[in-house]
Order: structure tokens, then sequence, then C-alpha cells
């Protein structure tokens, strides 16, 4: 590995790092603020088209992370198809989804609050938040707070996606490696050859 | 393209530019609205009867014990690069579009539904289904479509514009939910189309005007009762659902008086809101 690799990866391998344990502490605010039992967010793997649990606080944060299940299913996959937020306070009249829930998770919640995490044209996952206390009703206030949540955990979770992007791609893997490659050429040349590269990689950039 | 603004005017026959003296008396227009319209003369007694109303989301599931009949279920998809618009018997795969029919049914009982299936169908060329479903809805001639969805794709977004203003001088009302969350979509920011947000009245028929628009009406949206996948009814909040409680209430409005122009309906719709003074 050249000098420079090893600077971008020590740099992305902390960001990863420090994005997952920002996206981890975003579903744990949301889970207390909200005095849920969990909260979770899911990120969407558009390739097989499922739902991966990418963060989780409460019930099931030990076991869940990395599981998978198919993302047009369910209430998570209502949020992903309509882009739209979704409060169903009385999940458990809808047995096919139970049975589903208890399977996967063994964990059938009651209630369940759900919004998209957008990233401008993207639908980057979900994030859910568990079984709020059923004490008082709903209210819209508790939606647009859902929102915002949801709104943070976008960005942790976008960001963790590039950190993840910029490891492969200095593992030689995923669309930036012909750029990595790229990198590690210069790295090696020498000034003549370093100059030219350069001057030939501005004129590139001028075109796009 | 199909659907370009002047064809509608070479449909009505009217002047297109410009109007003789002497020409007015031949598009004299039906007055007769009382000097205050109230809801009764505005919906009362109506059950949606005679008014054509398309669902335009994720399908309807047949056969729910809560919407009975649908007189026609069309899906929407891509292939390849060619958009493909089939009839389709599949229902609904995630219940969105399940839930807002199940609205408009209770509230306009004898409307007639059809289902036009543009959500879940992959996560790509979504918009452009959209867009394709919605041109076919306006082609159909509908009275009503609900549109509990948007699309944050700005390429899109001019179609989408000329879509709703086609669909406005069509006589085809556009009813679009406005997302409740901070992020840029469409169409329900577009003056052509009535916007609506979620209210926290537990009440199908209390509607707001909003003075400080692009939301332009909230309607119930707030621990609704909704018909659910496998027949069930479930209790949900979200804008998705107070949209379906407008559309409906056009539907009645619309049964009622099937002369308005989305133009006059608005006016209704804003002279017997819940918050406007008699």
């Amino acid at each position: 590995m050249s000098d420079l690799q090893a600077a971008v990866a020590a740099g992305v391998v902390g960001a990863e790092d420090g994005y997952r344990a920002l996206l981890r502490a975003t579903v744990e605010v949301a889970r207390a603020i909200f005095h849920a039992k969990a909260a979770s967010v899911f990120l969407l793997d558009e390739e097989t088209e499922e739902l991966v649990f990418e963060a989780v606080a409460g019930e099931g944060a030990d076991t869940l992370v990395g599981q998978r299940f198919p993302a047009d299913t369910g209430v998570a996959g209502w949020v992903v198809v309509t882009r739209q937020p979704l409060v169903v306070e009385d999940l458990t009249k809808d047995t096919r989804f139970s049975r589903e829930a208890a399977e996967s998770t063994g964990f059938v919640p009651k209630g369940l609050m759900a919004v998209p995490l957008l990233a401008e044209e993207k639908t980057l996952g979900v994030l859910e938040v568990l079984d709020r206390p059923q004490e008082t009703k709903f209210t819209l206030a508790e939606m647009d707070l859902l929102g915002l949540f949801g709104n943070q955990a976008a960005i942790a979770l976008d960001l963790l996606q590039r950190a993840r992007r910029a490891r492969a791609a200095l593992e030689g893997e995923g669309e930036l490696k012909t750029l990595a490659a790229f990198a590690a050429k210069l790295e090696g040349a020498d000034e003549d050859e370093r100059r030219a590269g350069l001057d030939l990689l501005d004129a590139l950039r001028r075109l796009l | 393209m199909s659907l370009l603004a002047h064809e509608s005017d070479e449909e009505y026959g009217l002047p297109a530019w410009s109007l003789s003296a002497s020409a007015g008396d031949s598009i004299r227009i039906r007055g007769g609205w009382p000097e205050r319209v109230t809801r009764d003369w505005a919906f009362g007694d109506s059950t949606g009867a005679g008014v054509r109303v398309c669902v335009l989301d994720s399908g309807v599931e047949l056969d729910h014990p809560l919407i009975g009949t649908v007189e026609r279920s069309v899906a929407v998809s891509k292939d390849g690069d060619e958009i493909v618009i089939a009839d389709d018997d599949a229902g609904d795969l995630c219940g969105h579009g399940t839930a807002c029919a199940g609205i408009i049914r209770a509230i306009a009982p004898d409307c007639e539904l059809t289902s036009v299936r543009v959500l879940g169908a992959g996560y790509t060329g979504s918009a452009a289904v959209m867009l394709a479903g919605l041109e076919w809805a306006i082609e159909q001639g509908f009275d009503v479509v609900n549109m509990s969805l948007s699309t944050t794709k700005k390429q899109y977004v001019d179609r989408l514009h000329e879509l709703a203003d086609v669909a406005y001088f069509k006589r085809t009302i556009l009813v679009a939910s406005a997302h409740n969350m901070p992020i840029e979509s469409f169409p329900w920011r577009f003056a052509s189309v009535i916007s609506v947000g979620s209210h926290e009245l537990d009440d199908a028929l209390t509607f707001y005007a909003n003075p400080s628009p692009p939301v332009e009406f909230f309607a119930r949206g707030l621990n609704v009762d909704i018909a659910w996948l496998g027949g069930e009814t479930i209790n949900a909040t979200g804008n998705s659902f107070a949209t379906p409680h407008i559309a409906a209430i056009c539907a009645l409005i619309l049964g009622k008086h099937p002369e308005l122009t989305p133009f006059q309906l608005k006016s209704v719709l804003h002279l017997t809101a819940s918050n406007v003074d008699e």
C-alpha cells in the first residue's frame, strides 16, 4: 500500500466507525425521546431489494444488526415505496405481520412509527420506532419530531455509505477503483510523470 | 407527447385566444350558485354517484370488505426503456392504495373507483412510471385523481407540471399529498392541484382552508381507521390519509354539481371549509 493510500485509509476507516456510532446514537436518542421499547435504522439494498438492520437500540440491539428482509412488504416496505412516514398503533391485528416479525426478530411490536430516510432524490432506508407508550394518543407534533430524526439519521447513513464506498475503492473494489489505482500510480511516479498525470487529470476535470 | 394543452381548447370548441364583441352570448355559463355556498348546497345528500375516481397508488386489494367493487385495475411498469400499461389483478403489495381507496369509499360510497398501480414495481424508474400512470389517468378523463404520493426527481418536474395543468383544463381534479418531511417534492406544490396536509381532529368531514399555501387544505390524517391488507382494518397516521378525505369530498361535490371546473370546485372547498366564516 502506498503512503497516500495508507493515509486515506486511516481517515476512511476512522470515519466509518464514527458514522456508525453517530447512527447508533441517533436511534438511541429516538428511542429515549419517544420512550419506546426499540428503535432501528434499516439500509435499503437496491440490488437485492432488501432492507438491512444497520443500527438498533433497545430490543434486539445485540442480535439484529446485519439481518435482512424483503424491502417491499410490511410497514417498512410501505414507507420505502411511498417515501412517506407511517404510524400504526395496533399492529397486533395484522396476523401476517406479527408472524413475520416474530420469525425474523423474535419481537412483535404493538405499535410502530416509520419514516423514510431520504437524501435528495434517493431513498437510503427507514427509521423505525417501536412501541411508544400508548396511554397517550399519538400527535402530529410527534410526527414532525419523527421526521426531524429521520433527517438526521439519513445524513448519518449517507456519510456511512460514502465512507464504505471510499473503503471499497481503496481495496480495489467499487466504482472508484480506477481513481484509486490512478492515485497509487501517481504516488509511485517520478516528478515529470506526476506533473503530466496531474495536468491530464486537471484537463479532464475542466472538460467534465 | 399526446397531451398538449391546446388539444383541450379544440375539444371544447371554444375560441382559443380571443372573443369577438358579439360572441359573449355563445359561451354563456349557467350560474345558480346561492348567495351563501353551504355544505348542504355543496354536497348534502351526495353519495358521489356518477363520479369517476382514480387511485394512483400501489394498487387496491381485490374484494376488500371496506372497498367493494373496483371498476378497473391497471398496472404501469417499466420493461427496459418502454412503459407498459396493462390490466392487472395482482391487487396491492404494500397496502397504501388499499388504505386510500377505503377512505374514499367510506365517504363517497357510490363513486366509481379505478386503481392505477404506479408504486411498488422496483425502485428505479419509479418517477417515469408515476408520470405515465398520471398521463393515462388524464387521458381516461377521470373526475378526481387521488395522488397520495410525490416525486423528488427534478428532471421530471417540468413534465409533471405540464400534466397537472393539462388535467386542470380537462376538468380532472388532482388531489395530492403534501410531504410532511422537510424535502422538496412534487406535484403537491403546484397551484393547479389541490394539496392536502393533516389535522388532528377525529372527523372525516372536517377540513380547513390554509391561508398560507402551498398546503391548501388540512383534512383528517391522525389515528384514522384504514383498510389494511388481508381484509383487515387498522388504525394509522399519515398525510397519505388526509388526501383521500379531500378527494372523496370532491367526489361528493361533483356528484351534486358535475358541471364544476377545478377552479370552481376549489372555490366551493374553500367556502365550505370548517374555518371559513359565514
